[in-house]
């Protein structure tokens, strides 16, 4: 049983922006994987919550006329792993996807709840900051547009307003369009494991040189990051082994690991340097480019 | 022998049971007004509680009692799952009350609630007022054993639960002949059973004053006797019943939750309470593997003769005894009948620390005195350069070979032949010569190590087993044992042992899984892979007992002699001519309703087993090292086992994969960690702890040679837990084959191997 | 508020209608309200798929399900598996491969194996073992609880 004291399941984004603004004491559940394990252990207690489950709509995957793609909050990562729409556009966000826990939390953890909760390990995170996502959020005054890495607080804190509910997650074209990546998940184990790191990079390249180059880590920093010096450095530069090696070392600069009993920094920092190189290594031959080994 | 059911792929008796979730665990029963219990637990890990005010807590609603050790009798008691001894110096150290007064690790027990729901009770354990006198505390052991160090059981003030020293020959003198003596030092991590099913037992007082519990355990009978002296209850007073369990792996071969469970009942007058563990409760409060730290020095001539072993294991005994030191002891009676050392010396220390209790798991001490012994001597081949196969191969026992501590004589000895069994598999020679000087970033190499294990404990333990035969009008019987199933199969192996003796088809035989103390024959239970030997050899008793009485009245009724006649699937036959000489269904039949003699064919039997057969086996694995990530990747990986005869290939199977996983895990992933500075657990859940998946899983190979041991009821000799005694030094040699590095700690987590490679120069 | 919610499901085909407290996991509705004791409970935070259920064909941890999410849902446990007292074709075939031992986890991966089969894909050996690596094992190292699926998923 959980230390629950009330619910609500609305069933119209209006009415449930209604409730939150007259009780600002709500918390919003989606899939419910990770309010409810907060809970249970004890993070939270005699909540009332604010279900979105019955909110029709709100997990569609579509792309706009503009090109945009947009991703319903409370589309689960079975959703978007199994959408054409994704594996056609944005390939890196469904290999982010499947990666997520087992495939029953799959079935029921939502890319809304999974960014909301602020958790810097998040798995779908690091990729929507590669691909230079923005977040729709709705409350009374409107919707407003952000730019996801201005909505990391810090760890587990996240700038969603009172009564305010994340709606979509937008994906611009110029973010995916001729765009090549790859995601990394270093876990202890291959499945139903948080990361221990999360690399995504999103490039894309010309003439055997990188011509755009997004590189976002996760657990690298108290929130997910993106690491803007080792992306300067490779405009314009050749797609070979050292040059991506030396990609990989820049990316460190931009974190800020710590120790954990979970990894140490030092084992953090070589990890990124290592998984840059292979990620970006990969990104560059699904791009239809060598093996440079 | 040749045998019509024994060694077939027999389906498991529970089989349709469990696929349709028929099959009911402890937790699956309910009875009407059913309360909940909980435990307040300690946040420190050290402390005397100087005080517990109640009051609020009683006044919750929906709070039915709260009570504290001084609700409770002030009866120290043991827990160990071992049999009582008549012999007070061959007890196990009972150093504990069902509810403590003073906290020995973070998570003991200090108070309980019963209260109609589990929410209402965790909200009451909140509002109960515990005063504590925060003590120092120690994790480590060898820090436990200093001067000074904080005395965690005023009994014992040096923290030292068991030291013992036993040798065998002379080892001073042995290590003056020597040419060379070697030096090591291993450690393994704290780990756990992780069996799906957590800990869970209601309990009640029945209709004539006697207390029911239904509970989860691998050992209802001892169970009975230890929630007796908990309480100060006569034993007779307790009835324990044994459902379908969900693992147990040693964790359950302890009397963890069945005391306070009756004791949360009794006070509620008896109502049924349900005391459940939750998965993080379970990785605290129940017990795990001891972490040991093992230094060993050997003495070898030059042409590669093992002389003699000295070896000193300390063990993390945590704050409680449980099993204590007889894991050590018992550990060190298993591994001197592998190599013939001239001499040997054993001196294992068992120690108190202020962390959860270590207990039995899986091969008993096992997996960590291997992981160390054929790690050394690997590193001893390789110093030698002396090809570790062979260097193993000159040094082994052989048939005939007598431990003098124990008198256990080896008389069958497979192990030989599973190493080359499990050479071919892996194509050793082959893929050896293949790795030599990789310089790539993933590097593949390949190991190996062999045990020793015994069947059951004797002499060190006393073996007692009961079965009973009861059979049916139709010829078919109801199988009663007393070993319990714990998912090991045993209802399905005993099953067909009494199928091959009774003459019977498989499916003719019912057995009945459920046990408990008010009906079931005694035995001791699930443990030191006792059950198809021990339980097998009473299950067999009571058998042949049942079939002379069909044999009996065969002979009267025919005027045949009993030695004239046998029974082949459910038929009597003459033996001579093989013809039919009526129905087994005719003899049950009369032995029901005749007026003169009917008398129902039961067989009752109880073993006392005092004899053992050593069992052996072998791993070889090949890994591929990632040099950057330091990630361990398993490529191949093969046990080869010399368990005598298999009495079920397709269990026998299954307790490979599962031992290898476990194994595996062990080399690789798991530990459970505390925070240094509290005491506190780190990672107790499932998302922290890294127990194997799916994905994380290889195909685990295996062979068997089946040679039938003497002892054994129809040959066999124990399986289980030996199947993942090997998996964690053969992993660790083949990471030391394909990267040069000797690992001389597990688990090998990609960090450590990462900070390896770095202090080797490597990165 | 109310603490009191009433739903409606279909389980295993069979409608049901109750007052469910809000403050129960589906898991613990099937459990102890319904007595579908088949589903397990192993760690009650999503981690080991012990108590997994289909919710509209779907494997899902009732675990971390909210009951009151269920109004209105078709949920199969593994109750409803076996039709006529014939073991379904994954159940047979955990039965004959040996994928059972303690049983446990065993309705949880028979559900989820079901599921995979209603799906009419083919699946790689990589993608069945990650369709079902949300289910954690003990007793079995998975061998041959992947071979009973796999042999389910290829006839």
């Amino acid at each position: 049983m959980y230390d629950i004291v009330g619910i609500e399941s609305p069933d119209t984004l209006e009415a449930a922006i209604e409730m939150l603004s007259n009780n600002p004491n709500l918390k919003i559940i989606a899939g419910g994987t990770d309010v409810l394990v907060q809970m249970r252990n004890g993070a939270l207690e005699e909540i009332a919550l604010l279900s979105l489950r019955n909110i029709p709509g709100m997990a569609d995957i579509r792309i706009m006329d503009n090109g945009t793609i947009s991703i319903g909050a409370m589309a689960t990562f079975a959703e978007i792993f199994r959408s054409s729409i994704i594996n056609e556009h944005l390939p890196v966000l469904s290999e982010a996807a499947v990666s997520v826990g087992g495939p029953q939390i799959r079935n029921m953890a939502t890319i809304g709840g999974n960014i909301c909760n602020g958790a810097v390990s998040a798995d779908s995170a690091t990729t929507l900051f590669a691909y230079n996502a923005e977040l729709k959020l709705l409350s009374r005054e409107g919707e407003r547009t952000v730019p996801i890495e201005e909505f990391y607080a810090g760890p587990g804190k996240v700038n969603l307003q009172p009564a305010e509910i994340l709606t979509a997650i937008l994906i611009p074209e110029t973010g995916y369009r001729k765009t090549s990546g790859c995601y990394i998940k270093h876990s202890t184990r291959k499945a139903m494991d948080i990361a221990m790191l999360g690399v995504s990079v999103v490039c894309k390249t010309a003439g055997g040189k990188f011509t755009d180059v997004r590189i976002a880590l996760g657990v690298a920093a108290p929130v997910p990051i993106r690491c803007r010096e080792a992306e300067a450095y490779a405009i314009g530069k050749e797609t070979s082994s050292e040059i991506i090696r030396e990609i990989g070392r820049y990316a460190v600069r931009a974190s800020r690991a710590r120790d954990s009993w979970r990894a140490s920094k030092a084992y953090r920092e070589h990890l990124i340097e290592v998984l840059v190189f292979r990620a970006l290594k990969e990104a560059v031959i699904r791009d239809g480019g060598e093996d440079i080994g | 022998m040749a045998f019509e059911i024994v060694g077939k792929r027999a389906v498991r008796k529970d089989a349709a049971a469990k696929v349709t979730g028929r099959a009911k665990y402890a937790d699956d029963f309910f009875e009407r007004d059913m309360l909940v219990g909980k435990v307040l637990r300690s946040p420190y890990a050290h402390a005397i509680v100087k005080s517990i005010d109640t009051g609020k807590a009683k006044a919750l609603p929906g709070v039915e009692a709260v009570i504290t050790h001084e609700d409770l009798p002030k009866l120290k008691y043991a827990t160990a799952g071992h049999p009582w001894s008549l012999d007070p110096g061959h007890r196990d150290v009972a150093d504990r009350y069902i509810l403590t007064d003073k906290a020995r690790y973070v998570g003991d027990g200090v108070a309980a609630v019963v209260a109609v729901d589990a929410l209402t009770a965790e909200k009451a354990l909140k509002l109960i007022e515990v005063e504590y006198e925060v003590l120092p505390f120690v994790l480590d052991p060898e820090k436990a054993m200093l001067p000074g160090a904080p005395v965690i059981h005023e009994e014992r003030p040096d923290n030292i639960l068991g030291a013992t020293s036993e040798e065998i020959g002379n080892i001073e003198e042995d290590f003056k002949k020597a040419d060379y003596i070697f030096e090591g030092v291993y450690e393994t991590s704290i780990v756990q059973h992780c069996h799906l099913e957590i800990q869970s037992a209601y309990a009640y007082v029945d209709a004539d004053g006697r207390i029911v519990i239904v509970s989860s355990t691998q050992i209802p009978h001892i169970a009975r006797r230890i929630v007796g002296q908990a309480l100060g209850v006569p034993w007779g007073q307790i009835r324990v019943i044994k459902p379908y369990i969900g693992g147990g792996f040693g964790n359950k071969q302890d009397v963890v939750v069945e005391p306070l469970a009756a004791a949360m009942s009794l006070a509620v007058n008896g109502r049924p309470v349900r005391f459940a563990l939750t998965r993080e409760e379970c990785f605290v409060d129940t017990r795990t593997r001891h972490a040991m730290k093992l230094y060993l020095k050997t003495a070898v001539t030059k042409e590669g003769k093992l002389l003699s072993l000295h070896m000193k294991p300390i063990c993390n005994n945590g704050a409680y005894a449980s099993h204590g030191h007889t894991v050590a002891l018992s550990a060190g009676g298993k591994f001197r009948l592998l190599y013939d050392f001239n001499s040997m010396k054993y001196e294992p220390k068992t120690v108190y620390t202020n962390l959860p209790s270590a207990g039995a798991m899986r091969a008993y001490g096992c997996p960590q005195i291997f992981y160390a012994l054929e790690s050394h001597i690997e590193d001893i081949a390789r110093e030698m350069k002396i090809d570790p196969i062979e260097f193993r191969k000159q040094n082994l026992i052989s048939v005939g070979k007598k431990d003098p501590h124990s008198d256990i004589v080896v008389r069958t000895f497979g192990l030989r032949e599973c190493i080359e069994k499990g050479k071919q598999l892996i194509k050793w020679d082959e893929k050896l010569e293949k790795y030599k000087e990789q310089k790539g970033i993933k590097r593949r190499g390949l190991g190996m190590a062999c045990f020793s294990y015994a069947s059951g404990t004797y002499p060190h333990g006393f073996e007692i087993a009961g079965a009973r035969v009861v059979m049916n009008q139709d010829g078919s019987v109801q199988l009663q044992v007393g070993a319990t199933e714990i998912g090991q199969g045993s209802d399905t192996v005993l099953s067909q042992i009494a199928a091959e003796v009774l003459g019977l088809p498989y499916d003719m035989v019912h057995v009945v899984s459920q046990q408990d103390t008010d009906i079931t024959p005694f035995d001791l239970g699930a443990y030191a892979s006792r059950q198809t030997f021990v339980s097998g050899a009473a299950v067999k008793k009571a058998a042949e007992e049942a079939k002379r009485k069909v044999l009996e009245i065969a002979a009267w009724k025919t005027g045949l002699s009993i030695e004239e006649m046998d029974i082949k699937s459910a038929r009597i036959v003459e033996r001579k001519s093989g013809s039919e000489i009526c129905t087994l269904e005719d003899i049950a039949m009369e032995s029901y309703y005749d007026r003169l003699n009917a008398a129902p064919i039961e067989g009752n039997a109880s073993a006392n087993v005092r004899t053992n057969a050593m069992a052996y086996g072998v791993t070889f694995a090949e890994v591929e090292v990632d040099m950057e990530t330091g990630r361990i990747e398993i490529i191949e990986i093969y046990n080869v086992h010399d368990s005598g005869v298999i009495i079920n290939p397709l269990l026998a199977e299954g307790q490979v994969h599962g031992g290898v996983s476990m194994g595996l895990g062990y080399a690789l992933s798991e530990q459970l960690l505390f925070d240094t500075n509290t005491g506190r657990p780190l990672n107790n859940n499932f998302l922290d702890y890294k127990l194997q998946t799916i994905m994380d899983t290889p195909d685990v190979g295996y062979a068997f040679v089946q040679i039938p041991d003497p002892e054994g009821s129809v040959g066999q000799k124990s399986l289980g837990e030996n199947t993942t005694i090997s998996t964690a030094p053969a992993v660790r040699n083949a990471v030391l084959n394909a990267t040069g590095i000797a690992f001389n700690k597990i688990p090998m987590t990609p960090q450590t191997v990462f900070e390896k490679l770095k202090q080797n120069g490597l990165l | 508020m109310d603490n009191y919610e009433k739903i409606s499901m279909v389980v295993n085909g069979k409608n049901y209608s109750l007052e469910v407290d809000i403050r129960e996991s589906l898991l613990e509705v099937l459990r102890n309200r319904l007595h579908f004791t088949g589903v397990k409970q192993g760690c009650s935070v999503g981690e080991c798929g012990a108590c997994t259920v289909l919710v509209e064909g779907l494997p899902v941890n009732s675990c971390i399900y909210l009951a009151v999410w269920a109004n209105g849902k078709r949920i199969t446990t593994i109750e409803g598996i076996s039709k006529a007292g014939e073991l379904s074709r994954v159940q047979q075939a955990f039965v004959d491969e040996g994928a059972v031992q303690c049983g446990f986890c065993t309705p949880g991966l028979v559900l989820t194996a079901t599921a995979l089969t209603q799906t009419g894909r083919k699946y790689t050996d990589e993608e069945i073992k990650r369709e079902i690596s949300g289910h954690l094992c003990r007793c079995t190292g998975y061998n041959k609880i992947f071979n009973a699926v796999k042999r389910v998923l290829n006839e």
